[in-house]
């Protein structure tokens, strides 16, 4: 690596590999306080719905996704159909479309069997930490790059597993004084809120509220779908009539 | 869980582990770095405030806790959530106002 110049301070690239996969460590480490109770929420209700403990675990290792989670478990016991299903719980993750093809330019040079596992360990904070530090450290090598998005999941990837397995093993011995049914309405509530940062995000949410409770007695759960797919279409419309500025200012780190 | 096989249960987790792996692959996969054309990013853009509220409304106004009667303190638990997140933008705040509030209210009433 030629050495930077002298006026250069920050942005460089760190000494090592190392050094790399610790900052992620590191900048990741706040998103555990969101990651471990989410992870032992759904150990719980999964639990609570009848799910046995490896199949709780599956959705936990195999999917990685708890909000797509949570979604299909609620559409089960509600005894939709898979078709249902399946595709609510997909649309709750194609925004990780998205990430993928934010980070694509960063890390898409990396061998296939990198670029395969991290597509596995793509979730919110692995995506959010990752990005803002490439954008800091546009000189970083791919090597430190991918060191550096392990390291935003090596504590987050198994507290999620490991507060699923808690969830699963305290499962029913949970009080029913904690009014844990409504854990998971609060839980989805409180991951949108903060997300409604422009008139666009706000109209589609009222649409999906208001198309949610109108069509909540159409058979196989097909108001769902049907409100989402109205709600996406209002919040898109929104944005291209130029109508997605900030609503509030935002706060500034 | 009740009208669920086994069988049917690891069907669905491993559809959905399958489904959300390519959806996280899409991009990362493809060589040359190809784009995703306006309109699509803009859809994609809405999707978990789509889809969420639509599914989670019918649980705040009618609850199964209580059978599908509309209970006052969980509307109010779930406003107070909504109020603190959006006004916090505090995922965990947001989670302790509503939960809080909900407790609050069972205490009391």
């Amino acid at each position: 690596m030629p050495a930077a110049s002298p006026s250069a301070r920050r942005p460089g690239p760190p000494a090592t590999l190392g050094a790399a996969f610790r900052r992620g460590l590191v900048d990741s480490a706040p998103f555990l306080l969101v990651v471990g109770p989410f992870a032992l929420l759904f150990g719980v209700v999964a639990t609570e719905a009848g799910l046995d403990l490896a199949q709780t675990m599956g959705f936990s290792v195999l999917v990685i996704a708890g909000a797509a989670q949570l979604t299909a478990l609620q559409l089960m016991s509600e005894n939709a159909p898979v078709i249902v299903i399946l595709a609510s719980a997909l649309a709750v993750n194609l925004r990780m479309a998205m990430y993928s093809a934010s980070l694509a330019p960063w890390i898409g040079a990396a061998p296939l069997w990198q670029r395969a596992l991290a597509a596995y360990l793509l979730v919110d904070q692995s995506y959010a930490v990752s990005l803002a530090n490439y954008e800091a450290e546009p000189r970083w090598s791919l090597p430190q790059r991918m060191a550096l998005f392990l390291g935003t999941v090596a504590l987050i990837a198994p507290v999620w597993y490991a507060c699923t397995l808690a969830g699963a093993l305290l499962g029913r011995g949970i009080p029913p004084a904690l009014a844990l049914d409504f854990a998971v309405p609060i839980t989805f509530i409180s991951l949108i809120a903060p997300g409604l940062r422009t008139l666009a995000h706000v109209a589609a949410a009222l649409v999906a509220v208001i198309l949610g409770l109108a069509l909540a007695g159409l058979p196989y759960n097909l108001g769902l779908p049907l409100a989402a797919l109205a709600a996406m279409a209002t919040g898109a419309e929104v944005e291209r009539q130029g109508l997605a500025r900030p609503i509030r200012r935002e706060r500034v780190e | 869980m009740s009208g669920w096989s086994d069988a049917a249960i690891w069907g669905i987790i491993a559809a959905l582990a399958l489904g959300t792996w390519l959806i996280r692959f899409s991009f990362l996969g493809l060589i040359g770095g190809r784009r995703l054309p306006p309109w699509v990013l803009r859809h994609l853009r809405y999707t978990p405030v789509a889809v969420i509220p639509a599914l989670i409304a019918p649980l705040v106004v009618w609850p199964r806790a209580t059978e599908g009667e509309t209970d006052p303190a969980r509307l109010l638990a779930a406003l107070a959530a909504l109020a603190v997140g959006f006004g916090l933008r505090s995922v965990l705040g947001a989670i302790g106002a509503g939960m809080g509030t909900l407790y609050l209210l069972n205490a009391v009433f």
